[in-house]
């Protein structure tokens, strides 16, 4: 229907800029710095040209590109994008060339690093876009392959240890994952979403697995994305690896990838295991809490800022998990709670975009005290840096104050909605959730007078000014924290029908 | 008169958060720039807020709202809004005033303090969120708000961010009032939930109007509370929070590490007072259990109980403090109660008449108390102040004003009539009558306090280096005091008993009473009493030097030793929730480390010793796994397999273990 295949532009544009990268061995720090960082905008710009001919009025796939791939395989090159792939794609607009500039300053070639870095935020977008498993797997697995090394050589201390336990950690999630979509192929014949989710609505996959067959490949899916997002206890990989990774890769991995888990649920499992997702969903709501609120009490006892906020990623993304479950779990109740499931729905999303782009935010923040104090991001390292570096504090406060959910900045309303909807669902997850919010800003606001208040200490004297990369990550990141809070409806109305839609499945 | 139309409303709070974000991003080098900007843009607000009350009061009986679309949700939308009545209007007449009152005052303050602009930014944001709390017709804008107040406040305590006892200062007040908070966040969201709406009035589907109102108690939730009970008392959690109500209070003697103006105006005068008017606000709905008499609690017998423990709670250790602002900080927490004590006990016109002159009279006192710190130096300790009368004569004269009005001097001073109000509803509280004598025991100490501070700042000889050589302060401090000093008078003539003028204006349906007389005597005959006992302990013979003990120490050792300490609350607090909550932090963090690593840790040394013993027979296991699923898949399965990291071989085995699960699975399944 469309004319240009925008779709596989915006996968390809960014794997483009890595191939010419690795075409040009000889290319010089500065034209690979500035080649990753035009081809890292790509996304934005083709961005723009999808927000300009989205349809946000209507609720399924545009822009659908969907040709035969694989014939004997019945495998598709099937992408397409709703208002939820759309906001993610946007997030990848925005984090990924912060990501590029976070690693200007940094010393070495720059060249590899920038190449792998394109290749992970390609294959994010394949994975927000494919509409076919094969693709979509494809996308999701090559995405470890540029974390793997960059975290490999390029991280901190211990970072052989945590890039290994990383990915075979999340390997071990896709191979159930992977093992759970190979047993609907083998009964089903499909590997297309659609279809699949058709069969799912209609109860035709139970049919054809058998209840316990079903079940286990719910659980393979189940268990290979709980491992990404992550969900509690399967999150234990996550600190080691966002402590170990170099500023750039972390803020990816946190930024989108982390978002990848979360689409995983929304694309896959909800809609094509609409009842044992209900089934399940009561117990599965129980971690979710439980990683909100030990997420952040966790995050509490950490003594290092970039564990702090590994922690405090596990409980942000624990909102959103906690109101997809407790919309599954309440499909089909007595509760008419289609308003309540809407708003906890409109809230995960938004809080995926916010989430991303202030916790982007919050490590590019810890990079740049990294670059400046020989590596080091202990909360006793510093002290007073609001006096030497006020520029620096004034956009780690904004960010510091998104992620503990202030009003006005783009945490709240995330959270707002999903507390609202938690609450019209499920008032007991609401309320235990409760101290996860007060605990949040403990930490917060511990590690902020730490490190930024009281008298000048330790690595925050002699702190050199922003340099102009640095800014201009910053300012990016900062209005997209500050956008989506005064106005949040730029965000929700690109998926409110889709939303919508999905709350008014509850009600049959 | 000129009215403010009430879509021109959103004007009042952005004029000064917009200068705000101007200060913000103009350079430092233009210090002055900054400061003009702020007192140009809250007298702009000012200007518009008394059209705004002009309207308001023109007619009183209908309310001028003003609702639109924030954005969309499902098939509904938030909706935000804003309200003119006479409550809100002239509270942000207040606002505005005192602000820029203190605004002025501030010029000369901070005159050599380089970050002056920053401190004229976090003014200004203060300014604009709080006029944008009062004028707010949804609890969701007033919540937004509120929060950006706890924000400014935070900004405003740490504002000397170097000096540790200031950032611990300002972390502990955002956190202690987030407690609260969460209570609000929750009631709001269950209010939303109950009635699908957070707009205060919205042509009689608002959350005050009678329809909600009776849907809210007619419901019961746990404990048999109605559900407007449970609610009205989860935001009342917040309003204590902000109020600094007992247990919450602890946060607000520690917020006296900010800059003197800003105690003034943050922390006596308009924010801490935002607590009180939330429950104004929301008084329909905090009343609306009045119905049920069999209700095993009612919300607003709550908000009193709170309010009188407050009210004695702050006057006593106030008796026993000895930094010149703390003792004006604890007082502040017992005016709190005393007004949340009179809307307890249904008089919320009389809690809203005692936060007007109290904002007045409490802001002269904190710029009284300023003026001396600015002139002796920083000097805060009355120990080694003393003797000011003559050295700071403005000074002096004003904020004996603000003592007497805050002691209850009557006829003169608006205190006495304020506190008259709410003495008056406390007494004729069905419920009670404990409350009510707790306040009367509050209304001598208050007067003992008070004279107690003004004899030791002022009277005798100075006691310290920094108030022998005090001058009287500019004419850019002193002026503010004068006005401030004359509003404290005045104010109070707009709610005596015999022309109830301001109670009448806020509720068309409120009633005088008569009688009261010897209501009246009895709580002159006390306030007497505090000021005589205060003036033969403090004032006929004022201390000698800095190190005698003070003439309480001396007769009760054991009970002054205790209110100086506070009754020793944080200590408490930390014994108790904050060991509570450090331990639990730990054990999550232990958990992680222990319990979920070790069980990855195991899984992966299992998955390493099976990779040996299997790698023998691992043919066999792959093509089994793969032969239970069909051939087709070994073909897309091998080109996964390709796709992924040289560590290929771990991946495969689970693959194929996933497998043999799946096939077991499904064959289990069927075979049923």
């Amino acid at each position: 229907m469309n004319s240009w295949p925008i779709l596989t532009l915006v996968v390809l544009a960014p794997w483009a800029g890595a191939a010419l990268l690795g075409l040009r061995p000889g290319l010089g720090d500065r034209a690979s710095r500035w080649l990753g960082l035009a081809f890292s905008l790509s996304t934005a710009a083709l961005g723009a040209a999808l927000l300009a001919g989205f349809d946000p009025a209507r609720p399924g796939l545009q822009f659908v590109e969907r040709h035969a791939w694989i014939r004997s395989l019945n495998v598709h090159y099937h992408l397409g994008l709703d208002g939820l792939s759309l906001v993610l794609v946007l997030l990848t607009a925005a984090v990924a060339p912060a990501a590029q500039l976070s690693g200007w300053g940094r010393a070495g070639p720059a060249r590899v690093p920038t190449l792998l870095l394109l290749l992970l935020q390609g294959a994010a977008l394949g994975v927000f876009l494919a509409q076919d498993f094969f693709p979509w797997f494809t996308c999701w697995e090559l995405s470890l392959v540029p974390a793997y090394f960059l975290i490999r050589l390029w991280g901190g201390p211990g970072a052989a240890r945590a890039a290994y336990q990383f990915v075979i950690y999340t390997i071990g999630g896709s191979a159930f994952l992977l093992a759970g979509f190979a047993a609907l192929f083998a009964s089903t014949g499909t590997f297309d979403f659609g279809q699949l989710a058709q069969l799912g609505r209609d109860g035709a996959l139970t049919e054809q697995l058998g209840p316990w067959g079903v079940r286990a490949a719910f659980a393979g899916v189940l268990l290979g994305l709980a491992v990404k997002v992550p969900l509690w206890p399967f999150h234990t990989w996550l600190p080691p690896a966002y402590a170990a990774a170099p500023t750039g890769t972390v803020m990816l991995l946190t930024g989108v990838l982390s978002k990848m888990g979360m689409y995983g649920f929304l694309r896959l499992l909800w809609p094509l295991f609409p009842a044992q997702l209900h089934a399940a969903a009561p117990a599965l709501l129980a971690l979710a809490v439980a990683g909100i609120v030990l997420g952040a009490w966790a995050a509490l006892r950490q003594e290092d800022l970039r564990r702090m906020l590994a922690y405090s990623s596990i409980n942000h993304l624990g909102y959103c998990l906690a109101a997809l479950f407790a919309v599954a779990a309440a499909a089909g109740g007595e509760r008419p709670a289609a308003e309540a499931a809407a708003a906890a729905l409109a809230g995960l999303v938004l809080q995926l975009f916010n989430h991303g782009v202030t916790a982007a935010a919050l490590f590019l923040g810890v990079g740049i005290l990294e670059a400046r104090a020989g590596g080091r991001s202990g909360l006793g390292d510093f002290g007073g840096l609001r006096a030497t570096a006020p520029a620096l504090a004034a956009f780690a406060g904004v960010a510091f104050f998104a992620s503990l959910g202030l009003p006005g900045l783009s945490g709240f309303v995330g959270e707002f909605l999903i507390f609202r909807g938690l609450f019209g669902l499920h008032p007991a997850a609401a309320v235990l959730a409760l101290p996860g919010l007060l605990a949040t800003a403990q930490f917060l606001l511990t590690a902020w007078r730490r490190v930024f208040h009281g008298p000048v200490q330790g690595a925050a004297a002699g702190f050199s000014p922003l340099t102009a990369a640095e800014r201009s990550a910053l300012v990016l990141l900062t209005v997209l924290m500050i956008l989506p809070g005064v106005a949040p409806g730029i965000l929700t109305s690109l998926t409110h029908p889709l939303v919508t839609a999905w709350a008014g499945h509850l009600t049959p | 008169m000129m009215h403010l139309p009430v879509q021109l409303t959103w004007l009042i709070p952005t004029l000064p958060a917009a200068a705000a974000a101007v200060i913000a991003v103009v350079p430092a080098r233009r210090p002055g720039l900054g400061a003009g900007l702020a007192l140009a843009a809250l007298a702009g607000s000012l200007i518009l807020a008394v059209l705004a009350l002009g309207g308001a009061l023109a007619d009183p009986a209908t309310r001028l709202t003003h609702t639109f679309t924030w954005f969309a949700v499902g098939h509904g939308a938030i909706r935000l809004g804003w309200l003119l009545d006479p409550l809100g209007t002239l509270l942000a007449v207040m606002v505005a005033a005192v602000g820029l009152l203190i605004f002025t005052f501030s010029l000369g303050y901070l005159r050599e303090d380089p970050r002056a602009k920053q401190f004229f930014c976090f003014l200004s944001l203060f300014a604009g969120a709080m006029l944008g709390l009062l004028l707010a017709n949804s609890l969701l804008l007033l919540f937004v708000c509120w929060e950006l107040v706890g924000l400014a406040s935070y900004l405003l305590i740490g504002f000397w961010f170097q000096r540790p006892a200031a950032a611990q200062a300002a972390r502990k007040a955002f956190i202690t009032t987030r407690i609260g908070d969460l209570g609000l966040l929750l009631g709001l969201v269950w209010l939303q939930d109950a009635t699908g709406t957070l707009l205060l009035f919205d042509g009689g589907r608002g959350v005050l109007e009678a329809e909600a109102l009776s849907t809210l108690a007619g419901a019961t939730t746990v404990g048999g509370l109605a559900v407007s009970t449970a609610i009205g008392l989860l935001l009342f959690c917040g309003a204590a929070g902000k109020s600094g109500q007992v247990p919450l209070h602890v946060w607000l003697p520690d917020a006296m590490e900010g800059p003197t103006p800003v105690s003034a105006l943050i922390h006596a005068a308009t924010m801490v007072a935002a607590g009180v008017f939330l429950v104004a606000r929301v008084f329909p709905l905090l009343a609306a259990d009045l119905a049920l008499p069999l209700a095993p609690v009612h919300a607003l017998s709550v908000v009193a109980a709170v309010g009188a423990v407050t009210s004695l709670f702050g006057a006593a250790v106030a008796v026993a403090q000895d930094d010149i602002k703390r003792v004006l900080a604890f007082s502040t927490v017992s005016q709190l109660g005393y007004m949340m004590l009179a809307a307890g006990t249904g008089a919320w016109t009389a809690a809203i008449f005692h936060l007007l002159t109290h904002a007045c009279f409490k802001a002269l006192l904190f710029l009284g108390a300023g003026s001396v710190i600015h002139a002796t130096h920083h000097e805060q300790d009355i120990r080694r102040l003393g003797g000011l009368r003559e050295r700071l004569p403005v000074t002096g004269a004003t904020f004996a004003v603000g003592m007497m009005a805050l002691a209850g001097v009557p006829f003169l001073f608006s205190g006495f009539w304020s506190k008259e109000a709410i003495l008056h509803a406390a007494h004729g509280w069905a419920v009670s009558q404990l409350p009510f004598l707790v306040a009367l025991a509050a209304v001598a100490l208050t007067a003992f306090y008070m004279t107690r501070l003004l004899a030791e700042v002022f009277a005798g000889a100075p006691r310290g280096h920094g108030a022998e050589t005090a001058h009287e302060s500019p004419a850019v401090m002193t002026i503010p005091l004068v006005v401030l000093a004359i509003a404290s008078v005045s104010l109070g003539f707009l709610g005596t008993p015999w022309w109830p003028w301001l109670q009448r204006t806020l509720d068309p349906t409120f009633k005088a009473e008569a009688g009261g007389a010897g209501l009246m005597a009895v709580s002159i005959a006390l306030v007497a009493t505090g000021i005589l006992a205060g003036w033969t302990r403090y004032g006929r013979h004022p201390r000698s030097d800095a190190r005698a003990p003070d003439p309480l120490a001396r007769s009760v050792p054991r009970l002054h030793g205790a209110l100086a300490a506070r009754l020793g609350c944080d200590e408490l607090y930390a014994a108790t929730l904050g060991r509570l909550n450090a331990a639990l932090a730990a054990a999550a963090s232990a958990l992680d480390r222990s319990v979920w690593d070790g069980c990855v840790r195991f899984l992966a040394r299992l998955g390493v010793y099976a990779g040996i013993v299997s790698r023998e027979t691992d043919e066999k296991a792959l093509n089994g796994g793969f032969n239970a699923a069909g051939d087709g898949l070994r073909a897309s399965g091998r080109a996964y397999a390709r796709t992924q990291t040289g560590d290929a071989h771990g991946y495969v085995w689970m693959l194929a273990a996933g497998f043999v699960l799946l096939a077991l699975g499904a064959l289990l399944g069927e075979a049923r």
